[in-house]
């Protein structure tokens, strides 16, 4: 088992290296440059101004020379500095992951804790009223956009009720607060970001399990069980949602990479300094160092994902066994 | 009666106190203010620091870190005398070495600053005595004395540090109304007074700048009162701020616009060269249709390149009225008759259609693309519209003259000099005649007002120039909007004026009894 986990990780490393050229080759290719956005419509920025800047940043060079300059760097951790404001792109990058995070674990925890029980009962009762009803709410929630969604709620929860701040992920005074203020007031500027974001996922969670549900309860050996006269909570949680769970493990592991990704519509309507932002803003202002970096972060991201999620699929399934031939 | 008689005292006098708080739709990226080419960047470093002059509220210039200035050798030389009473907000002195200073790095060419541009012109910057400067030009350039409304950054902070670099961008010492307190990322700056403002200590105690990058939510926090002030969309100045609630709250207002929006053409195209094309084409667009439908009636026609509060202004340009008959002889002068009745003008076997391009993201220019489609269909010209992302449309189709026809707008600089806009020497890639116009008089006037201090002899310059470009359409002027926006009706002491409504911010003040934010330690 260590050893195939080392001969994976191993193969990360030409993966990441094609991952780097091609979308090196793309982001320079692609029409636009960074020195083109803020200042070019500026009557007071002459023309030579603009090629001395791009000097500068050390645009002027052929492409495969910046590539083998950013990765020599790459090597030593140095992602660089970022175009926009020089500052450190591992400084940029890092502070947004702590928001990012919370947000997304706490959404997941919330997707996984009500989209199983969710997607169990409706497989249960396959067909029933209550499997229908959810059925059309959860593709409802999942169809409706989240922008709107979260401006319905906030016009619900912030203006008509009053109850929750509109924007942002702290009070204006917080640095004055003490700990047990600014708890809840955390509490409060992240409740409506948390679900919004949740509302998505909950549909395509609670769909998987109640198909693998649905499947599992479908084989052979629940006949058996039942057959061998087991109590039915037995038959269905014991051996039905066992076996059912075995996708959902894949789902987690690939929900990895997502953990510190973002959604752009999403944090500019809560005005959150998420991630997906970040990410956003680097690609329209052409920032090459800070896109190359999270395009690297997400390539690591998704395969120790995979790597993840291939692991813990043997470990809860005991017939799968990776060999390391 | 107690209240009676205490109700003077609050009429009166001005208190100190509260917090003003500001939307921004993006963060600001420096607070190196020579570096900083964004609006959010440019608003938080204005109230920090401060250049040689400033724009009152007419529009002149007056001095700001100077306190008097005089124009020598016709024109060649200008001498500032610095105000003696100024300190950073360290407590340093300021002095003409920070002037010096600010000179040297703007023309560093290591130093990533977009504002060199107007100081390469200056030959020499001599310190005359600790608060004397003399700035002596290559040749007399008067839009250079504007340029020294550049925030002049302190060296004793920043002469052992890379600007590119420095730390201080994100703690920027300066010596205006308010000093820096925190940046967090993304989320907020906030800046508090600085007590020993050499005008006078602002009565507002803290500005807050909060990141709220949708247009959507930032109006929903105008509705719970999370932030001060917004600028308004002409739909929610005039309907959705028709409230109980806003009328209780907020106050708004409309002021003169320092820009416009235009057509313009690619003049190398044969379709545009001949003027009364271009003639034609004006005619047959409404500008009040577009002003009524896109702006719901908040602008004016714009008639050229100044706006009507500017002094270069020519009230005597009168936009033509719109009449489609007109359009259609000038069109047929030129030789443009539909000859096959297809409906659609033709020339020599050549239809008249041509692609309007404008940029992604901006709802109202793409509307406004609509109805002159509309409007030029009407006479028979073929108009189709293409929609590109910013930076591509710059690099791609401005910069590479790639285009029959754009839409686009311009902001209006206080400093009426458009050389760089108008001026037939400044058409290479990259340039901002980037419609390739060439007139030899606008040349000669455009040069003949930079050289020039008189004021009334540069005012007699550009309303030639005014009336010249009106004539020969080389862009399509279609409207100058008005700036909309709300603020919270608890602040006192704002007067409008021609440049706008945050020119005495340091006068702004909330009485004690409706103070909102108070703890500020």
């Amino acid at each position: 088992m260590v050893s195939y986990i080392f001969r994976r990780l191993l193969g990360i490393i030409p993966l990441l290296l094609g991952i780097t050229i091609i979308s090196f080759a793309i982001i320079h290719l692609a029409p636009g440059k960074p020195t083109a956005v803020e200042q070019t419509m500026n009557p007071r920025v002459s023309p030579e101004v603009r090629l001395r800047l791009e000097k500068l940043y050390g645009l002027d060079k052929p492409l495969p020379a910046q590539y083998m300059n950013w990765l020599a760097r790459l090597v030593k951790f140095d992602f660089g500095r970022s175009f926009t404001d020089d500052r450190l792109v591992l400084q940029k990058i890092s502070e947004r992951i702590p928001l990012t995070l919370t947000i997304n674990i706490l959404s997941l925890i919330f997707i996984f804790l009500i989209g199983i029980p969710l997607g169990v009962k409706s497989a249960i009762k396959q067909g029933s009223l209550f499997d229908n009803i959810t059925t059309v709410f959860v593709f409802l929630l999942f169809a409706a956009p989240t922008f709107w969604l979260a401006l319905l709620f906030m016009q619900l929860f912030c203006i008509r009720l009053g109850w929750l701040p509109i924007s942002g992920i702290t009070s204006l005074d917080y640095e004055y607060f003490s700990w047990w203020q600014k708890i809840p007031d955390l509490a409060r500027h992240l409740f409506l970001p948390v679900l919004v974001s949740s509302i998505g996922g909950l549909a395509g969670i609670s769909r998987y399990m109640r198909s693998s549900m649905l499947e599992a309860l479908h084989q052979p050996y629940i006949y058996t069980a039942r057959a061998k006269g087991l109590p039915e909570a037995s038959v269905i949680y014991k051996h039905g949602l066992r076996n059912a769970i075995l996708p959902i493990v894949t789902i987690v592991g690939l929900s990895i990479p997502g953990l510190l990704g973002g959604s752009v519509i999403f944090e500019s309507i809560f005005a959150l300094p998420g991630i997906g932002r970040l990410f956003f803003e680097a690609v329209m202002s052409r920032d090459y160092p800070l896109i190359m970096a999270e395009i690297v972060l997400g390539g690591v991201l998704t395969m120790i994902g995979n790597l993840v999620a291939d692991i813990a699929y043997a470990y809860v399934d005991p017939r799968i066994k990776y060999k390391s031939s | 009666m107690v209240a009676f008689l205490f109700l003077p005292a609050f009429v009166f006098s001005q208190d100190y106190g509260d917090a003003f708080i500001e939307a921004s739709i993006a963060d600001a990226r420096t607070l190196v203010p020579i570096l900083a080419s964004d609006s959010a960047s440019s608003s938080v470093t204005g109230l920090i620091f401060n250049g040689l002059v400033k724009y009152d509220k007419d529009i002149n210039l007056v001095g700001d870190l100077a306190e008097s200035w005089e124009i020598e050798e016709e024109g060649l030389v200008i001498v500032f005398h610095l105000r003696k009473n100024v300190l950073w907000q360290d407590g340093h002195r300021f002095s003409a070495e920070d002037v010096e200073f600010t000179y040297r790095k703007l023309i560093d060419p290591n130093v990533r600053t977009p504002y060199s541009g107007d100081f390469e012109r200056v030959k020499s910057l001599e310190i005359l005595d600790d608060f004397t400067v003399k700035v002596t030009y290559k040749e007399p350039f008067s839009p250079g004395l504007s340029s020294w409304g550049m925030p002049i950054i302190p060296k004793h902070i920043f002469k052992n540090e890379d600007l590119n670099k420095t730390q201080y961008a994100r703690k920027p010492v300066g010596t205006g109304p308010y000093k820096f307190k925190v940046w967090k990322t993304q989320e907020k700056i906030e800046l508090e007074s600085y007590r020993d403002y050499f005008e006078k200590r602002p009565y507002i105690d803290r500005v807050v700048y909060r990141v709220i990058p949708d247009e959507a939510t930032i109006f929903l926090e105008l509705q719970t009162q999370g932030i001060d002030s917004s600028g308004l969309s002409p739909l929610q100045f005039s309907r959705q701020t028709e409230t109980p609630f806003f009328k209780q709250y907020y106050r708004k207002f409309r002021l003169p616009g320092f820009n416009y929006t235009y057509m313009g053409y690619n003049l190398g195209n044969p379709k545009f060269r001949d003027k009364r094309v271009r003639q034609a084409l004006n005619y047959a667009v409404d500008k009040d249709e577009i002003i009524k439908m896109v702006l719901l009636g908040y602008g004016q026609t714009a008639t050229g390149s100044y706006v009507p509060q500017s002094w270069a202004f020519n009230q005597q340009v009168k936009p033509v009225a719109f009449d489609k008959e007109k359009a259609k002889s000038l069109l047929a002068e030129a030789g443009w008759v539909d000859t096959d009745n297809d409906g659609w003008l033709d020339k020599d076997g050549m239809l008249f259609e041509f692609t309007l391009l404008t940029n992604q993201g901006n709802e109202e220019r793409a509307k406004v693309s609509q109805i002159i489609q509309r409007r030029l269909k009407e006479i028979g010209i073929r108009v189709k519209i293409k929609i590109v992302e910013w930076s591509v449309f710059l690099t791609e189709f401005i910069d590479k003259r790639n285009f029959e026809a754009i839409l686009l707008g311009w902001s209006v600089p206080r400093e009426p000099d458009n050389f760089d806009i108008w001026h037939s020497s400044k058409t290479k890639e990259g340039e901002f005649n980037f419609i390739g116009y060439k007139n030899e008089e606008v040349d000669r006037l455009l040069i003949e007002a930079r050289r020039s201090f008189d004021q009334d002899f540069r005012k007699t310059c550009y309303q030639r120039i005014h009336q010249i470009l009106y004539d020969e359409q080389p862009y399509m002027f279609l409207f100058v909007s008005e700036s909309l926006s709300a603020l919270h009706n608890r602040f006192r002491g704002i007067k409008p004026a021609a440049i706008g409504i945050g020119y005495n911010f340091i006068e702004w003040w909330v009485p004690k009894q409706e103070q909102k934010y108070r703890i500020a330690k």
